[in-house]
């Protein structure tokens, strides 16, 4: 167990040391200056050294690759480009709280109103509920997310009047974003949810406990649901990505100031420094998720052999 | 809460095959487990509703454009932010343009890609899955660390990060799908390969002197054929979508050049006063998503008979 954690967590380094590396040299390679060329260029010379020098732009690119990634185990990721000298981290810091908010509240309750449809939709298989379950589902993963935000946002905001269309004001303004986020959790943890539990409803030993006499409750809290919930784990990795990813169209819809609207930002106005970071704090998410699910898996359920790898 | 409910009524006893005396007949080469599969893929009712509304929206998409005089990139401040009309089908944007060869122009955009991200998938990822499963030992693992590196990263950022240093675009859309698109199917051949390697008539092949090529398309690639198939049909909408997320964001497609994603973030900033403008190509978007994933569920359930309820 400890070995497979410290070749995962020697796996992790690796990983963000080659993506670091890459978004580095992509970004030097990248077409466009972050500065107003034009205004730049009618600067004495001295001074266009001196901003140059402030953001380290006139050592040879090898030296500030390693000024860069000295830098960053300090946690400090350079100064914005575009943000006129604020450090990179700085900005993080200020936007990361919407889309914490909103990434979490998706996650739980997407996650739960799943499950209670899942459950549902096993025990009154090819019921009325089972169908609409079902529908959900698969509108849920159809519906590419940003439809769904625009189309909330249409309806609900616009033409209902019933929540604020967009913007970070109150707390009912994260309402609209968080539904348009979850949806997509709703639909994964449900569908997958459902198929686990009537595979498990299913199994022999189900028919045993059954047969020794047990109430349905007894089996089902204690035999079915147990043993379906640890697949359903595995489907979070995939979620929180789409969580992710999600964050970028939706908090851009809603005009949220999240992490994800200042990606896409920052991508727009060629602000390297703070693509990065961004770039990085998202890998670093991704792999821990990914880590973290996996241990869980193995906690679990003692059958997974972790040092197994993934063959199956 | 019954836990399980098992009906058992005349329609249990029928004969598989409509008429028994079917199995006399002689069938050529067709394969008796590939015509099980479609029997099971008819039944579905879903998928096969999705397959007539697939080949709908591909014929629209083909003739669509041309079933007017407008073309997508055509301008006319006269008329622009028309409502639907016998002019106009589907309205008119901002600049007066037709939004319904837009929209269709639109859709031969996501069929294009969803045509890529098949034949990559099938091309590349099959090939990569393959070899890393046939060769095994160090071939094996260089792949693989090359496959942990694509994985570690959320797909979308490598596209993202492709696109800065590119100019964005279809060209640039395609080569990110080309470096990401594959991963899934390479995992999954290669670990199915992994399964069958180990099988007697594999063993016997290789006893008898076949290649290693003749191994892999004779043997391992038709016995891995549903899943590819399968995971196939998965990895069409999940392009569609990416490609449509990027334009929307505006990193994809750029005007005057329409793709659904575009359409739906001209009729996003539009909605206010002129709602068709994104409905109509929301309703496209939504009919292709829903219709591709009914369709690869229901091939899932129809080749792998263990998922039948």
């Amino acid at each position: 167990m400890q070995k497979y954690i410290l070749v995962r967590l020697f796996n992790i380094v690796a990983t963000l040391f080659v993506i670091s590396t890459l978004t580095f040299f992509l970004m030097k390679q990248l077409p466009g200056s972050p500065f107003d060329e034009e205004k730049l260029a009618a600067l004495p010379d001295e001074v266009r050294t001196q901003i140059y020098d402030q953001y380290g732009l006139n050592a040879p690119v090898w030296h500030q690759y390693v000024n860069y990634l000295g830098n960053l185990l300090k946690g400090d990721m350079g100064l914005s480009f575009y943000y006129q000298d604020r450090p990179v981290s700085n900005i993080i810091v200020d936007r990361i709280g919407p889309s914490a908010l909103l990434g979490i509240q998706a996650l739980i309750i997407g996650t739960a109103v799943g499950l209670i449809l899942g459950l549902i939709a096993a025990f009154k298989h090819n019921s009325m509920w089972d169908y609409i379950t079902m529908l959900i589902a698969v509108l849920g993963i159809s519906i590419p997310n940003f439809v769904f935000a625009a189309l909330l946002q249409y309806f609900v905001g616009l033409k209902w009047g019933v929540l604020p269309i967009a913007y970070w004001e109150s707390y009912q303004s994260t309402i609209l974003p968080t539904i348009a986020l979850a949806i997509g959790v709703v639909a994964v943890v449900a569908r997958f949810t459902r198929n686990e539990m009537l595979e498990v409803l299913g199994q022999d030993y189900i028919m045993t406990a059954k047969a020794k006499g047990l109430s349905s409750r007894n089996i089902i809290i204690h035999h079915a649901v147990r043993n379906a919930m640890i697949p359903v784990l595995t489907v979070l990795g995939p979620v929180v990505v789409s969580l992710i990813t999600g964050s970028l169209v939706i908090e851009q819809v809603f005009s949220i100031p999240g992490i994800g609207s200042l990606f896409v930002e920052s991508i727009k106005v060629n602000d390297y420094s703070m693509i990065m970071g961004v770039t990085l704090l998202f890998s670093v998410l991704f792999v821990f998720m990914v880590l973290i699910i996996d241990l869980l898996y193995g906690l679990i359920d003692p059958r997974i052999r972790l040092a197994g790898g993934k063959e199956g | 809460m019954s836990i399980e409910k098992v009906e058992i009524n005349d329609e249990s006893f029928q004969p598989v095959l409509s008429d028994p005396s079917d199995k006399e007949a002689l069938s050529g080469k067709e394969l008796v487990g590939w015509r099980n599969s479609w029997r099971r893929l008819k039944k579905n009712k879903g998928a096969f509703v999705s397959l007539f509304v697939l080949a709908f929206i591909v014929l629209l998409a083909i003739f669509g454009p041309h079933m007017n005089s407008y073309t997508y990139y055509q301008t006319d401040y006269s008329v622009s932010f028309q409502p639907p009309s016998s002019e106009h089908w589907l309205g008119t944007d901002k600049f007066g343009r037709d939004q319904w060869t837009r929209i269709w122009e639109g859709t031969r955009i996501s069929l294009y890609i969803a045509l890529l991200a098949a034949v990559l998938d099938l091309i590349i990822g099959v090939m990569f899955g393959a070899i890393s499963g046939v060769f095994g030992g160090k071939v094996d693992l260089v792949l693989q660390r090359i496959i942990d590196i694509l994985v570690g990263i959320p797909n979308l950022i490598v596209v993202i990060l492709l696109i800065l240093f590119m100019k964005p675009g279809i060209v640039t859309i395609s080569v990110a799908m080309v470096i990401t698109g594959w991963v899934n199917m390479a995992r999954l051949v290669r670990s199915q390969i992994f399964k069958l390697k180990t099988q007697e008539y594999v063993m016997a092949s290789q006893a008898l002197g076949a290649n290693v090529f003749r191994i892999i398309f004779k043997h391992f690639i038709p016995n891995s054929m549903s899943l590819i198939l399968v995971n196939l049909m998965f990895t069409i909408p999940s392009a569609i979508f990416t490609e449509a997320f990027l334009s929307f964001i505006g990193l994809g497609l750029q005007e005057p050049l329409a793709s659904l994603g575009v359409l739906i973030n001209d009729g996003f900033h539009a909605m206010q006063s002129h709602y068709y403008l994104l409905i109509f190509p929301s309703i496209v978007i939504v009919a292709l998503m829903v219709c591709f994933n009914l369709l690869a569920d229901g091939l899932r359930d129809a080749v792998d008979p263990k998922m039948k309820d």
